[in-house]
């Protein structure tokens, strides 16, 4: 395996890891507000699921951001140029959610925790439908021009296809998350939460299948085939666990959809890492869009020795936070009134 | 404005509002962390409170840092992919590695420190916080190695096939001087500011507590108040001391490897031997040749840049524009004089703020003496803003005495490893950046009035109030013990 195939591998897997650990968070955010239907307390389990692990699941697409910058540049700066107002949205969605969740219980007035539902409701649902729009935009490809830029506008990236992907994305992350609060709530939160998730399951089953086999059919090649076919067993899996109360089941079947999908867009792209629709002697492919082989080596060391050690400390976060959560264990608000109180 | 404008006036947007909220952090990590251990090791409680109260504060801070640092990281890509193709091979390599090394371990063990109270054995859960005082500070370290590759960029070599800049060592990108003198430069800002910080609010309340009336909020005055303030205001000494030496070793470097930012710093327009400092000067906007001298110091400007007090001979910004026009090709090579002037200036003289209150402070709770001065209090506070607005100014006088550089060239190393802020913007319309601009700047002034309400409201309300002796099931502020395990716990310590 070449450097830069190995580059190409490692973003994969980092947008992947991301796809996958924020995946249930947006999924948790956007099903929030539904689940916790005017009950304050509710609404404050399905954050605490993510309580303590949202913030470094996030940073999984820093990282992929920073490594696509360090060994793909031209790739850096032709979809970050390109996909200027997606990113825009993206960015303004993740602002809103970091402040909301940590801003959420510092007040303890309804209008104010309204409010910061509003900012997790929005920074989950823009980011789940903003990636699958994203992502199917760089399977499918832009208008590149000679110089590798961007040379469409804005509309070129509402494409039926692009659509049906950030669809698919925004229904699989709210399933994810559906199957991650059930695993992680008890009682009869836990119940309600398995409700949705039934709901979820057909519509998601009928997009993703949709897009997925759009995919394959129009990009994919011989072994993408079976990530096609993983996603689609990863969320039968999830629907049989459904119905027959095996919740971890059903979070590995959709852990194993999100990352059979991710896989599917990234094998589907290779060896591209954004074509053109211009001309296929403009796309970007790993080896016009890499660094230098110097480049590349030096962080190939940096990542083989410190993701282990990312994986085994972020593990053991998820560990020491296994227990599941009940209405009955989130204690009463902490938060200081609205107005100030004259002494 | 043309795109170029608008995108510099974003990035510089964007930029000083993610470094209004990232020193407090940096720099309060580390002292939470310095309560919370004095706490584990003495077992006084109110260690503990001090521990809860500035982590509060240190929480509602972190989100601003986090939210508007994920922009950063996009923008490069966004408004400046010209300069991310020219450099993306070295500058890609710090932003992964800062992502890699610190930005997992900050974030994942600041999740684990706010959710670990009654979770983690006390020593690890001390040792979580510990770790993200590392990680922020890494952070801080690899992103000031960016930094400086844009203001001195070696490590690298000018590859005219590709037409980019070449990665050929990460050692010496790494161990570059301009860096090595501007992170502890970044860091002891930093402490200087989280510092104030708690100083300052420990000040204002020990006058509070202690012209209250009460007792109880007289003793927490002596207990509590007194001792963070007086370790805040050391802290603070220490700041001080490593800014000026670090400050000085970095406008030794400037005045060799960036002669213009020193020469515009110094509205030195004309080169000379041994010209005075200047203190004060008067002229229209940005015109060298209008400039006027009012106040000036001897032998300050000799010793600044070469440690001499004579036979040093500085070029001046007229001069330096001749150089670089046959150097570089016709253009405008000059920065915004008139902001870096000041800027310089500004940053040196809101230090003052701190030394304030370093001064005061200290006469005030000398021996064992607690301050009951309503305008000390009054004061306390004041200063806490002093050294975030030398942090912004410092950065805007590095940043703008850079341009029209985005990398600047080295004078002894690759001359052709150099790129304007022309040739590095994104080929956008200028509305498309209007709207980004607009729209970063409206959530952000939004979010700024958020957060400093929150500050204002925590500050006030101040700790929660010593545990009641045993018996009487107070709530709160107690020592949280950190029950075995399984007994399932009734309910968790925190939840958002």
């Amino acid at each position: 395996m070449s450097l830069q195939e190995f580059w190409f591998l490692l973003i994969g897997v980092l947008f992947t890891g991301y796809f996958v650990l924020e995946g249930f968070d947006f999924g948790v955010g956007m099903l929030m507000p539904i689940l916790g239907r005017g009950d304050d307390a509710r609404r404050r389990v399905a954050l605490n699921t993510i309580g303590p692990v949202w913030d470094g699941n996030e940073v999984w697409l820093l990282t992929a951001g920073g490594a696509m910058f360090a060994a793909f540049p031209e790739w850096y700066a032709s979809l970050f140029s390109g996909f200027y107002f997606a990113l825009l949205i993206l960015l303004v969605g993740l602002i809103l959610r970091v402040v909301a969740i940590e801003w959420r219980g510092k007040i303890d007035d309804p209008r104010w925790r309204r409010r910061a539902d509003l900012g997790i409701g929005l920074g989950s649902w823009l980011p789940a439908l903003a990636w699958g729009w994203v992502f199917a935009n760089v399977v499918r490809g832009v208008p590149l021009d000679a110089r590798k830029q961007f040379a469409g506008s804005v509309w070129d990236l509402f494409d039926p296809y692009a659509v049906l992907g950030g669809l698919a994305t925004g229904l699989l992350f709210a399933l994810h998350g559906a199957t991650f609060l059930v695993l992680k709530t008890g009682g009869e939160y836990r119940d309600e939460a398995l409700r949705a998730l039934r709901v979820l399951l057909g519509p998601t089953v009928l997009v993703v299948g949709a897009f997925g086999l759009w995919t394959q059919l129009a990009y994919g090649n011989g072994w993408t085939w079976i990530a096609l076919g993983a996603a689609v067993l990863g969320l039968l899996v999830s629907g049989a666990a459904a119905f027959t109360q095996r919740d971890g089941w059903g979070f590995v079947g959709t852990t194993v959809a999100v990352a059979a999908a991710s896989a599917l867009l990234f094998g589907s792209l290779f060896p591209n890492v954004l074509p053109s629709t211009i001309d296929a002697a403009y796309n970007l492919t790993i080896h016009n869009a890499s660094s230098t082989p110097y480049t590349l080596k030096v962080m190939s060391w940096a990542a083989v020795l410190v993701t282990p050690v990312v994986l085994i400390y972020q593990g053991w976060t998820y560990w020491v936070f296994r227990k599941r959560i009940t209405v009955q264990q989130i204690p009463a608000s902490v938060g200081l009134p609205l107005a100030t109180a004259r002494d | 404005m043309s795109a170029l404008d608008v995108s510099r006036w974003q990035f510089g947007i964007t930029t000083v509002y993610h470094f209004m909220f990232v020193p407090l952090t940096i720099g309060l990590a580390p002292l939470v962390a310095g309560m919370q251990t004095a706490w584990v090791i003495t077992g006084k409680e109110h260690w503990y409170r001090l521990t809860k109260f500035f982590g509060k504060l240190f929480l509602i801070n972190f989100a601003l840092g986090v939210a508007t640092g994920i922009v950063q990281e996009f923008q490069f890509g966004m408004n400046w992919s010209e300069y991310s193709r020219f450099v993306g091979d070295v500058f890609g390599a710090p932003l992964a590695l800062e992502g890699l090394v610190a930005f997992f371990m900050e974030s994942t063990f600041l999740g684990l420190w706010i959710f670990g109270w009654t979770r983690l054995p006390k020593l690890v859960h001390l040792a979580t916080i510990w770790m993200v005082a590392i990680g922020v500070n890494a952070s801080a370290f690899f992103i000031v190695a960016a930094n400086s590759f844009m203001q001195h960029p070696v490590g690298a070599t000018y590859k005219a096939e590709r037409g980019r800049a070449e990665l050929t060592s990460i050692v010496e990108l790494l161990t570059n001087n301009t860096a090595l003198a501007a992170f502890p430069h970044v860091v002891a800002g930093s402490f200087l500011t989280a510092a104030t910080f708690v100083s300052g609010i420990a000040g204002w309340w020990m006058v509070r507590n202690a012209r209250s009336g009460d007792p109880e909020k007289l003793a927490d005055a002596r207990a509590m108040w007194r001792p963070v303030s007086r370790a805040g205001l050391v802290v603070m000494v220490l700041a001080l001391l490593a800014l000026v030496f670090t400050g000085d070793t970095q406008g030794k470097l400037m005045f060799d490897q960036q002669p213009m930012k020193m020469a515009s710093a110094e509205s030195l327009c004309h080169s000379e031997t041994d010209p005075d400092f200047s203190v004060l000067t008067v002229g229209t906007h940005n015109n060298c040749d209008s400039v006027i001298h009012l106040i000036e110091v001897p032998y300050v400007l000799p010793l600044l840049a070469k440690a001499k007090l004579s036979g040093v001979h500085l070029d001046g910004v007229v001069d330096l524009q001749k150089v670089y026009n046959e150097k570089y090709g016709v253009g405008d090579y000059r920065p915004n004089l008139f902001v870096t002037y000041w800027s310089f200036r500004a940053m040196i003289g809101l230090s003052a703020g701190s030394a304030l209150l370093v001064l005061l402070g200290w006469w005030f709770t000398r021996r064992g003496r607690v301050p009951t001065r309503r305008w000390f209090g009054w004061l306390s506070l004041l200063m806490i803003p002093t050294p975030f607005l030398a942090n912004s100014a410092g950065w805007v006088f590095t940043e703008m005495g850079r341009q029209p550089w985005v990398v600047a060239p080295n004078p002894t190393g690759d001359p052709n490893l150099r790129i304007t802020v022309q040739q590095a913007v994104s080929g956008h319309t200028a509305s498309t950046v209007w709207i980004s601009l607009i729209t970063f700047t409206v959530l952000y002034g939004l979010l700024a009035i958020v957060w400093f309400y929150l500050m204002r409201r925590y500050t006030v309300a101040g700790p929660e109030p010593a545990a009641k002796p045993v018996g009487t099931s107070g709530d709160s502020g107690g020592e949280g013990g950190t029950p075995s395990e399984e007994p399932a716990v009734e309910q968790l310590s925190f939840a958002y």
